[in-house]
């Protein structure tokens, strides 16, 4: 019987299967930020340990980042302290880092394939569940906790069980206006907060391969938020054309062989998977989310579902959750004032999705009472933004561009929701206070957020 | 040295809630320390604590019938983000058992690499198990890792849990991986060795 993408490097990746246990998995490629990876450095330095293969390892500040005066010491002193620790530990331990302000500094969900360093066929980790976005070049990449963090830096291993395999498939071809965020949302909301855990998925179909590679990242990035260990996509044509030439990409022969081995990488005809699910892409629109977990969210002309029966286990959550958004069964979301919009995070915070906000706002302007904030996911992308000339675009629609990192997709910095405000945000999750104490969370894609952005309430970018 | 699991009989404090995710364990604005102690007292934050810091009396870890060092949850606990710092917060508090339905993967890995115990039971199970505490907080309840048996001792149903034979040995003996994978260290150069072949 022929094997699953995932299948065919994660058992090349087994040094050891532990008898009925789990699995001691070798990790190609290990990426570091701030916040969870101090404990574990500390945990080296008790056991009197080095780090056991630094070329693996590759730091970069992300989450506690301001995303403005990068130049100047982070006021916060706990954050500082934070980042300053990091940089200490990539120092001690002889590791790469990409140090804030530097050019290939940003969101390592961001910079990893921008620079080649995410490549097909790896297994990757890092301390953080959004590091699923790499997936979309086709590795085995996964989030995992502070204590497997120090298991890689210990020994380039983890102890891990092997999941099931699941493939989506999503044919058909997308209406304009839809974009993979909103295949992402749909899914989960298909599926549910916790549909695929224990999984680790697949997408496939005309939909998914005709993504663009950035969109491809955007969907995987999301996988966790249905409890999937893990999303990817098969390389093809289009992952080969956009590694080609980044910096940390293999050259000449070497790319020659790596493609030729990638090619071998694709799910065989006869590869079975632990569960298939198939999606129609022509049932898919923008999308907004009403709860408090992204699997609370309809189409934008769709209103809120009606609450469970009431000795359904999971009413007392959604009853919470529509409380705290301040929705109520039956309502449509369009029409709903937004006071702030937010365009970025590891989920879109690509130059495509610049891109996509600019069009859609030019010759527009800002809501004046929408505050925007506008965080490209890493320097190489704020620069392609003004070498693409978005930047004067965004300026002359009264949008400020503001420095790369994680930002108001978790409110680590500065950039906090403040309480009762309503965001429309291009990020991954809206749990009660993601954005800062009391804030309200609506994920959308970025042309909803622009649709938001100009029009200062919740409005389908459709009938802009 | 790390703490040996065996048998634990403890009191509950329930969380009916779904859907737990670890921004609600531990929201992002307290993950900023470079130490794994003292999180116990931002467990769950935004729910047991008004914005000036009053405690909320509605909150069941604000509620004095309840106490003990197992905590009861709703099914998919702990999903969303991999902070470790939720299962420390969970442990620094002093839970030592979380039980429900169904856990989201990272944060159960989490909570067995910090040793505390994740059992899923049954939806029949949990939802008689919440019964049970509310007619009697003071209910009880008997974690048996070594036969791996949950057991409601206000009803007397008992469930069998699963855990792999691996973290089984490593709860009961106090074992980290990390220590079990430097005792590998051979297989990885041989691991590596191969692949360049």
């Amino acid at each position: 019987m022929g094997k699953t993408l995932f299948d065919k490097i994660w058992d090349a990746h087994v040094v050891r299967h532990i008898a009925d246990g789990p699995d001691q998995l070798y990790i190609d490629r290990h990426y570091c930020h701030e916040v969870t990876s101090p404990q574990a450095f500390d945990g080296l330095r008790r056991r009197g340990l080095k780090v056991f293969r630094p070329e693996r390892t590759v730091c970069s500040p992300d989450h506690n980042i301001p995303t403005h005066d990068q130049d100047l010491p982070i006021a916060d002193p706990v954050s500082a302290r934070q980042v300053s620790t990091l940089m200490q530990n990539a120092s001690d331990f002889g590791l790469r880092i990409f140090p804030i302000g530097s050019e290939r500094n940003g969101i390592i969900h961001v910079v990893g394939p921008e620079t080649g360093l995410t490549l097909p066929g790896q297994t990757l980790v890092c301390g953080d569940s959004h590091t699923s976005t790499h997936g979309a070049v086709g590795a085995v990449a996964f989030g995992v906790g502070t204590s497997e963090v120090e298991m890689v830096l210990a020994s380039q291993c983890i102890i891990q069980d092997k999941p099931k395999t699941m493939r989506i498939t999503v044919d058909g071809t997308l209406a304009p206006g839809v974009t993979a965020k909103d295949i992402a949302l749909y899914i989960i909301a298909r599926l549910g907060t916790g549909g695929a855990t224990g999984h680790f998925v697949e997408y496939a179909g005309e939909a998914v391969r005709s993504l663009s590679m950035e969109g491809r990242m955007t969907l995987c990035n999301m996988s966790i938020e249905m409890g999937a260990r893990g999303g990817m996509v098969a390389p093809d044509e289009t992952t080969f054309a956009y590694l080609h030439g980044r910096e940390f990409a293999p050259t000449g022969e070497e790319w020659e062989k790596a493609v030729a081995f990638w090619r071998t990488l694709p799910s065989d005809p006869d590869a079975r998977f632990d569960r298939e699910i198939s999606f129609d892409a022509a049932d898919i629109e923008p999308r907004v989310t009403y709860g408090t977990n992204p699997g609370m969210g309809i189409g934008i002309s769709e209103t809120v579902p009606p609450l469970p029966d009431a000795a359904d286990p999971s009413r007392p959550s959604v009853e919470a959750a529509l409380a705290y958004m301040g929705f109520v069964p039956g309502q449509s979301l369009e029409g709903t004032p937004v006071d702030y919009v937010f365009l970025g995070s590891c989920t879109n915070g690509r130059f495509e999705d610049f891109e996509a906000f600019a069009r859609a706002v030019e010759g527009r302007r800002r809501h004046p009472s929408v505050t925007a904030w506008l965080v490209p996911g890493s320097q190489q992308v704020a620069a392609q933004i003004r070498a693409a000339g978005l930047d004067k675009i965004l300026a002359e629609a009264d949008f400020e561009l503001r420095q790369p990192g994680c930002s108001a997709c978790l409110a680590m910095n500065d950039d906090k929701i403040p309480a009762g405000a309503l965001a429309v945000s291009t990020s991954n999750r809206n749990f009660e206070g993601r954005q800062g104490p009391g804030a309200r969370t609506v994920l959308a894609s970025p042309i909803m957020a622009a649709a938001a952005a100009v029009t200062g309430k919740i409005t389908d970018p459709r009938k802009l | 040295m790390n703490e040996q699991f065996s048998v634990i009989t403890s009191r509950c404090v329930p969380l009916k809630v779904e859907n737990v995710d670890t921004d609600q364990i531990i929201p992002a604005r307290f993950l900023k320390a470079t130490s794994r102690e003292g999180f116990g007292e931002n467990l769950f934050r935004d729910w047991r604590f008004a914005p000036d810091g009053s405690k909320r009396p509605d909150f069941p870890l604000n509620n004095p019938a309840y106490e003990g060092c197992i905590l009861v949850a709703g099914k998919n606990f702990g999903c969303g983000s991999s902070r470790e710092h939720a299962a420390w917060a969970i442990h620094d508090y002093g839970f030592r058992v979380v039980i429900s339905s169904y856990f989201a993967d990272i944060h159960k890995q989490n909570e067995l690499n910090c040793f505390v115990l994740p059992v899923t039971v049954s939806d029949d199970f949990l939802a008689e198990l919440f019964a049970s505490i509310e007619a009697d907080p003071a209910t009880e309840v008997r974690v048996d890792l070594p036969a791996q048996t949950v057991t409601n001792l206000a009803t007397g149903r008992s469930e069998h849990f699963a855990i792999n034979p691996y973290k089984k040995e490593c709860l009961s003996r106090g074992l980290d991986d990390v220590e079990y994978l430097l005792s590998r260290r051979d297989d990885i150069l041989q691991f590596e060795n191969s692949r360049q072949n």
